[in-house]
């Protein structure tokens, strides 16, 4: 079993952790404290060619893998949260026309996705539709050529910034999920703007908004995929968004250790550092160990995605160990800390209020248990 | 116009460590890094081939290792990479590297100037960019912080200890360039990936570059560095106590006492 990266794989690493080092990470706090989207992160990632890795050459992608996007993914995180989680949304418009998209739609959407042009989002979730995704109630009407869509989506991320949208609505709410349809929007659409932007917990510069659709127009050209084959068009790009959050929770849980070792190693008490205690010592342990074992988890989904194995499984499995293991660092974290850890003057009391997130959005822990489990036992069964 | 980058690979300052026993550099496992004012040199011949249109040509002589360097210059926009690197060519000190380097820039040939970085962080000596000037035999422009080219002339803003000095220069000339300059770009992955494909020359023999093997190496080196070391830190400072204004009476008293007069 060859763990490593190829050449190609390395040389992007290396050129992305220099990048995090030097351009992300420093301006990390001040990018959440600034309640703003933050555009000049994003426009370097797409200066940078990190907006289109898995997306082929012919395309203006960078013609690499899902595991090379999952890795540039871990490393944005662990540089800045915020940023690592517009690139994690931005795949979920991305996936979808890269998988299922016609050559024009490709043309028009994935072309300027992939240059970083356009930023993108995916709208499934409603009010009334978290977990239970199949009862999205957004209706889309066929008339003349185009549909007309009614309803709203909330807590859509980089929603209200970004230009181009894949957003799930039912054509034939009497058929349930089979009526379910992908439509690719473009901001500006006649129809669809904008609601409120969530205050939340934490990641106050990410873009939460509600989607609002009264009587939007969206030409028949941009259903994607099949009429009545949203569902699928859904559960597919969460599978890959689900790699995203799970790369995305080992980076902040690495950042949180990379924050508790040195302050471990300076801080004195009892006329040692504390990284002498084995109770500090202990906690530095499972940090490590679990970081590690979620990352190749992480890793394995993606790396199964790009063989063309099943990876559902071990996406849900990745996504769910990683976003809880990540909640554990964050808190480890604080508590080496003590404290000062406590204070807003250091960084990990934001890590601990970012990391809740990963255990909720794209598939809850609750879901990705379900997955799992509806997975295991059909394994078993003879 | 045609423009020639010299490029030199050093150990990465931020991580270099003494021995504590014997005071001298470890080398072994110090990542090598482009030497940062070598980037800036390649960033301003970039700028000016952009502007004027032209060629750039990226040279380094060195470990093997420093295909790297030269293969971030291309991911910049370089257009070819040079490397001189072998057996002849190890040990050199600044006159032998100048002399080499010389040679590759006439073996590549029709430039209309040469950009180095002010001086290398392992060295700090600032001496091979003048060198290959000299030897070349064209005039040299040191410590730019601005540059522009014109109808055959390159106008630099040098900045020096006390003033700027604005020098006009007739093409082809060496210039060595300051840190403030320019921001070098940040290649993109794409540009990356394809500069791993690119060729790079490599030149392994004195034969190559023309150059005669007696001037290369440590044969060719007039100096020789023995030792490189920390200093030991002998005395510890003093913190001067009391209110400012008794501390500065006592802090006067002790530079006078330290034979330090004021000039004014």
């Amino acid at each position: 079993m060859d763990l490593s990266f190829t050449e190609d794989q390395q040389a992007i690493v290396d050129a992305v952790k220099e990048f995090c080092a030097e351009e992300l990470a420093p301006h990390a706090a001040e990018v959440d404290a600034s309640g703003e989207f933050p555009w000049p992160q994003v426009q370097k990632l797409a200066e940078m060619d990190l907006l289109g890795i898995p997306v082929p050459e012919d395309y203006d992608g960078l013609g690499m893998d899902f595991l090379t996007w999952g890795v540039v993914g871990e490393l944005l995180s662990s540089g800045c949260t915020t940023t690592g989680a517009v690139y994690g949304a931005h795949m979920l418009a991305v996936y979808p026309i890269l998988a299922f998209g016609t050559d024009e739609q490709k043309d028009r959407y994935l072309r300027p996705l992939a240059r970083g042009e356009a930023v993108g989002a995916f709208g499934l979730t409603e009010p009334n539709a978290g977990s239970d995704a199949g009862s999205v109630a957004t209706r889309a009407e066929l008339k003349g050529d185009e549909y007309i869509l009614n309803g709203s989506k909330i807590f859509i991320t980089n929603g209200g910034d970004a230009e181009v949208y894949v957003v799930i609505a039912n054509i034939a709410p009497e058929k349930g999920t089979r009526g379910l349809t992908a439509f690719i929007l473009e901001k500006g659409m006649e129809g669809f703007t904008f609601g409120k932007n969530e205050e939340k917990m934490a990641f106050h510069s990410l873009s939460n908004r509600e989607l609002v659709f009264q009587d939007a127009r969206v030409p028949q050209a941009n259903v994607l995929n099949k009429l009545g084959r949203g569902f699928r068009v859904a559960m597919d790009t969460l599978s890959v968004g689900r790699i995203g959050m799970a790369v995305g929770a080992v980076g902040l849980a690495q950042a949180a250790l990379d924050a508790a070792v040195p302050y471990a190693q300076t801080r004195q008490q009892f006329g040692q550092p504390i990284a002498n205690f084995q109770a500090v010592q202990f906690m530095l342990a499972d940090m490590a160990t679990e970081i590690e074992a979620a990352r190749l988890l992480a890793y394995q989904a993606a790396w199964r995605k790009d063989q063309g194995l099943e990876f559902e499984k071990q996406a849900a499995m990745a996504k769910v160990f990683a976003s809880e293991a990540c909640t554990r660092a964050t808190s480890k974290a604080v508590q080496v800390h003590g404290g000062y850890g406590y204070t807003r003057e250091f960084q990990v009391e934001r890590y601990l209020r970012e990391a809740k997130l990963f255990e909720i959005v794209e598939g809850t822990s609750e879901i990705q248990r379900l997955v799992i489990a509806n997975r295991v036992l059909r394994e078993y069964q003879s | 116009m045609h423009i020639v980058a010299c490029v030199k690979v050093i150990p990465d300052t931020h991580e270099v460590r003494f021995d504590p026993q014997t005071n001298a550099l470890i080398r072994e496992g110090v990542p090598l890094i482009i030497n940062p004012f070598d980037e800036n040199a390649i960033e301003e011949a970039l700028r000016l081939a952009d502007q004027h249109g032209g060629r750039v040509s990226v040279l380094s002589m060195g470990p093997p290792a420093a295909e790297a360097a030269l293969r971030t210059a291309l991911a910049m926009g370089a257009d070819d990479a040079y490397l001189v690197s072998g057996r002849e060519f190890a040990g050199s000190d600044t006159w032998a590297t100048s002399y080499i380097l010389a040679q590759a820039v006439r073996t590549i040939g029709d430039f209309d100037l040469v950009l180095c970085g002010k001086q290398a962080l392992d060295g700090d000596t600032a001496q091979v960019g003048p060198g290959v000037a000299e030897r070349l035999g064209i005039p040299q422009v040191t410590y730019a912080i601005e540059l522009t080219v014109q109808g055959g002339r390159a106008r630099a803003k040098r900045v020096l200890d006390d003033c700027f000095e604005v020098v006009e220069v007739k093409l082809p000339a060496l210039m060595t360039v300051v840190k403030q300059i320019n921001e070098p770009r940040r290649p993109g992955l794409k540009n990356v990936m394809k500069a791993k494909k690119a060729p790079v020359t490599v030149w392994s023999t004195a034969a190559d570059i023309g150059a005669d093997p007696n001037l290369c190496g440590f044969c060719g080196s007039p100096t020789v560095v023995t030792r490189i070391f920390a200093p030991e830190r002998t005395r510890s400072g003093e913190i001067l106590e009391g209110a400012t204004e008794e501390r500065v009476t006592t802090l006067v008293t002790r530079l006078r006492d330290l034979g330090l007069r004021s000039t004014a």
